[in-house]
């Protein structure tokens, strides 16, 4: 039984993770040449050039995953998330409170989400383009083409991958 | 409708299509018909070879036990073994260090009974070698333990006097080689195109755009993700379970997995009117089990989707719902629906923090796992509710001046108090945990600050929740408690192996006993259990004996949290 469900069992789902892409170890991105992270691993990304990501209560250690675990009552967590609407909103003085993502102030439940709603990438795009001297309307297009709608058009919600909008970013300028 | 929603209402349906075929195949599988799997019977044979056991020996109910009991035995030794010599065995190429004894007493029990409460966090509290041979082992091995217990009462309530209830062994290989071998191939290798790593290669260094150095864990994570869902056991790769991006990539593979996990609890309710041939009898307790599950849905994605009000007077919309602890490739809505599915079944694998959804969704949360007979957990789910049934006969037989008989077999004292110990010993076990937990802490709340990431009602929902999630094996968790202490893991561990064996004990004990009286033909007279009426007496029964139990704690945690939050 040892051997049917510890060996041979895992071999065969090992053996069929060979033929996709990154061969069962992860599909991993590279740019310039370099190995810059995984495409469904999120990173941080907190410099205001790039998309940032979101906020995660370990800090973006992929070898640690977790979520803040704080409850909706707890006046420390709710101060944090009050924390962080300031500060988006003094990155951002054009959004308006109301509009400030959700997403952009709460820790996700791995720690290591790699998206965010197209309203939260949205939200970024004037600050991004104003920090790089693009026209908004090339940064939101950028961000249009990223956007992956709900599985087969009906299920689930849209997103946008933040490694690689930035990518797809930093690949415009030529970085 | 939009397409949060939408996604829900198809992962359900098509959980329910599935069911029902499935059900067919599990009761011609175990009746020993003919089936599509019988070219494995080979390897099966060379099992019982190697092994020397005779599949064709019929067992009684104490021998199955005895069987039961004493492999579980040999299974704890052996984890516990392997856990506290990781660090210097094969297969650790993060050189991860072996575990404390408190610690692996309790992850060895945890896995063992099914419940798979995780005080560690896989990517620096296991190997590799762990991971394969103690965790994966045992979510097959505990899976299959209590589909044969479940099919052994089955035998018991067929329309015969008997001793003779089926071969333990038999129903036990042929669960792990004819269901849960052939399904988890198959999801683990549609988890493993959708990106999830199998391999055994340690961390990746790297260095990412921005320009942060991070490690990124992987591991043989594609396979061990399969076994976790079908088998409900719900113990994860990552610390972050199916929340982690390596676990769960997309919204597909959450729905796989989702599927995945009431792909046996819900077709053993068919299997077993089938296997009767009282296929009313399974649509009745399927009823009643869907009504408990979507009374306790509705409201879970209701508050999910509207978000927390804390935050909405800080000035934000949240047109998403409320996301912390959430993943933006699920949403608000498949969050919700994967937290009550988890809950209900005793599968325990999270996608998104229980801890930091709202109150009332954590109630629903608490409910499920307190009421644990929504379709429940591998095998054990349908034997929990058995026992409930077992109290509506008998509280019905006396309401309408008859002597109590279930499926033509009469319910007498020594049924009944096993019953009742069964279903009382849940609620004993959470408010008696809870309360010794309650007391220790308000003793001296400085030494325990660790215990506790929330002050005020809250953190008194993350006592009660691990107490609950611990009887009901279950195994998620309000995470913010910090549970790696002697204190934690001893007391879970001895509340996990209560709850883990009585409840097969007492519904195989009953069966056994029913099994060997006298059958009574039906009549005009008899109570006719596969009817709506009995339905409604079954979740009355449901709804007074679990839940209202549970009214005062749960009024001190999530109610108080609710009413000083809206």
């Amino acid at each position: 039984m040892l051997v049917l469900c510890c060996l041979i069992y895992p071999a065969l789902v090992w053996s069929a993770a060979q033929i996709v892409p990154g061969h069962g170890q992860g599909v991993q991105l590279t740019h310039n040449g370099r190995v810059v992270g995984f495409a469904n691993v999120g990173q941080k990304f907190d410099r205001p050039e790039y998309f940032n990501s979101r906020p995660s209560a370990v800090n973006y250690a992929a070898d640690g995953s977790g979520g803040s675990n704080k409850g909706p009552s707890n006046p420390e967590y709710l101060a944090t998330v009050h924390t962080r609407v300031e500060a988006f909103l003094s990155q951002n003085p054009t959004i308006k409170r109301a509009d400030v993502p959700a997403e952009l102030v709460s820790a996700s439940g791995s720690g290591l989400d790699p998206h965010l709603s197209p309203a939260g990438a949205y939200a970024q795009i004037e600050r991004v383009a104003r920090l790089r001297n693009l026209p908004i309307a090339q940064v939101r297009a950028l961000v249009a083409a990223q956007v992956e709608e709900p599985l087969i058009v009906f299920f689930g919600p849209a997103k946008v991958n933040v490694l690689r909008l930035n990518l797809a970013l930093d690949s415009l300028q030529g970085r | 409708m939009n397409t949060e929603l939408l996604g829900i209402a198809t992962i359900f349906l098509a959980t329910v299509a599935l069911a029902i075929p499935l059900g067919h195949y599990l009761a011609a599988m175990y009746r020993g018909d003919r089936t599509p799997t019988d070219f494995l019977a080979p390897l099966e044979r060379g099992l019982f070879r190697v092994a020397g056991i005779n599949p064709a020996k019929e067992m009684s109910w104490q021998q199955h036990l005895l069987a039961l009991l004493t492999i579980n035995l040999v299974w704890f030794f052996w984890a516990m073994l392997v856990l506290c010599t990781q660090g210097s065995l094969p297969l650790n190429p993060d050189g991860n260090a072996s575990m404390s004894p408190d610690l692996a007493f309790n992850t060895a029990i945890s896995f063992l009974v099914n419940c798979n409460l995780q005080h560690y966090s896989g990517e620096s509290g296991l190997t590799y070698l762990s991971q394969i041979v103690v965790i994966m082992f045992l979510q097959f091995v505990t899976a299959a333990t209590g589909l044969a217990a479940a099919v052994v009462v089955f035998n018991a309530l067929q329309n015969r006097s008997t001793e003779k209830l089926g071969n333990f062994y038999n129903y036990f290989v042929k669960s792990i080689t004819r269901l849960l071998l052939p399904l988890c191939v198959v999801i683990g290798v549609l988890l493993a195109f959708n990106g999830s790593p199998m391999t055994l290669h340690g961390k990746q260094q790297l260095v990412t755009l921005q320009g942060d150095s991070v490690a990124v864990s992987r591991g043989p994570v594609a396979a061990l993700v399969a076994i976790k869902e079908l088998g409900t056991n719900g113990g994860g790769f990552f610390g972050a379970n199916s929340a982690h991006p390596l676990e769960n990539p997309n919204y597909f593979t959450n729905a796989v997995e989702n599927v995945a996990l009431a792909l046996i609890p819900m077709p053993m309710v068919f299997a077993l009117g089938f296997y009767l041939k009282r296929p009313r009898l399974a649509y009745m307790i399927f009823g009643v089990m869907t009504i408990g599950f979507l009374a306790l849905l509705a409201p879970t994605v209701y508050y999910e989707l509207h978000g927390n009000p804390a935050i909405s007077s800080i000035g934000i919309s949240q047109s998403l719902g409320a996301l912390e602890g959430k993943e933006m490739r699920f949403g608000a809505a498949a969050s919700a629906y994967w937290s009550i599915t988890n809950t209900v079944i005793s599968c325990g694998s999270v996608n998104s923090m229980h801890d930091s959804f709202m109150p009332l969704s954590g109630m629903s949360q608490l409910l499920g796992m307190m009421t644990n007979a929504f379709y429940g957990g591998c095998g054990v789910g349908l034997l929990n509710f058995f026992a409930y049934l077992i109290i509506a006969v008998f509280i019905a037989g006396l309401m309408v001046g008859r002597t109590p008989e279930f499926l033509g077999k009469k319910i007498e004292a020594r049924e009944m108090k096993i019953a009742v110990i069964v279903t009382l010993l849940h609620p004993l076990l959470i408010l008696g945990g809870t309360a010794l937990a309650a007391h220790t802490y308000a003793g001296n709340p400085t030494e325990y600050a660790g215990w506790l990431a929330n002050p005020g009602f809250h953190g008194f929902s993350e006592l009660l929740y691990e107490f609950t999630s611990s009887s009901a094996n279950n195994g998620s968790g309000f995470e913010g408690l910090g549970d790696n202490t002697p204190f934690w893991n001893i007391s879970t561990g001895v509340v996990l192996l209560l709850s883990r064996f009585l409840p097969i004990i007492g519904p195989v004990a009953i069966a056994g006993l029913l099994a060997s009286k006298k059958y009574i033909p039906e009549s005009a007279g008899t109570l006719r259990a596969d009817t709506a009426t009995f339905g409604v007496m079954v979740l009355t029964v449901i709804i007074i004996v679990a839940a209202l139990a549970f009214f005062p704690a749960l009024a001190l945690g999530p109610l108080a949290e609710h009413f000083s939050l809206y």
